[in-house]
């Protein structure tokens, strides 16, 4: 097991729900799209049993180039952040999956 | 946003697809994403991020209240990485305080 692409999630959605191949690309896009247009806004979005996304405001902080020990100042700058939930924890340590969180 | 928020909002604006389907990709996709972590893949949806399992050591930790050391297992931790067209779609979204 290596890489899953879009490709292969739209495979998965046209097999399990029977829609078309094009309509099922298409919805996974959207799905994609709307989370991102969230996250775009600074809103997080909680998808149960999975986990959450969420943006972080960073602080302006002092960095350095490690290659040239040069001080830099890192402005302050949104983050992504993933905290997966505690059913996909379980899942990736092949565990029994824990009954609902909330 | 929470999971069934996103799914009325793309029902509602995808009115050509059945609610019940709209639901069933949305957790389709997620369980796949889970699935494909569960068994060691990684999961990469450009422009988007990608999704890997990261692996952590055993190590000896402490309980913060009593101090008592106690051994955590290795384990692995779900992770995921901004691809590089949403990390700075979510850091120009709102321009900082400059």
């Amino acid at each position: 097991m290596d890489t899953v692409t879009r490709a292969h999630l739209a495979e998965t959605i046209y097999e399990q729900i029977g829609l078309s191949r094009n309509e099922s690309a298409e919805l996974l896009e959207s799905v994609l799209a709307r989370i991102a247009a969230m996250l775009e806004r600074g809103e997080s979005v909680k998808i149960s049993r999975f986990g959450t996304f969420s943006v972080r405001q960073k602080g302006r902080r002092i960095g350095r180039n490690p290659k040239t020990g040069v001080e830099v100042p890192i402005l302050p700058r949104r983050v992504l952040v993933f905290r997966p939930s505690q059913v996909l924890k379980a899942q990736v340590n092949g565990l029994e999956v824990a009954d609902d969180e909330e | 946003m929470t999971k069934s928020e996103l799914i009325a909002e793309l029902a509602a604006a995808n009115p050509h697809f059945l609610a019940g389907d709209v639901e069933k990709i949305v957790n389709t996709i997620f369980d796949e994403i889970a699935a494909a972590l569960a068994a060691g893949a990684r999961v990469e949806l450009r422009g988007f991020g990608a999704f890997t399992v990261k692996h952590r050591h055993a190590r000896t930790g402490r309980n913060p209240r009593t101090g008592a050391a106690v051994a955590v297992d290795a384990k692995a931790v779900p992770f995921f990485k901004a691809g590089k067209e949403l990390r700075e779609r979510v850091n120009q979204g709102q321009a900082p305080a400059a």
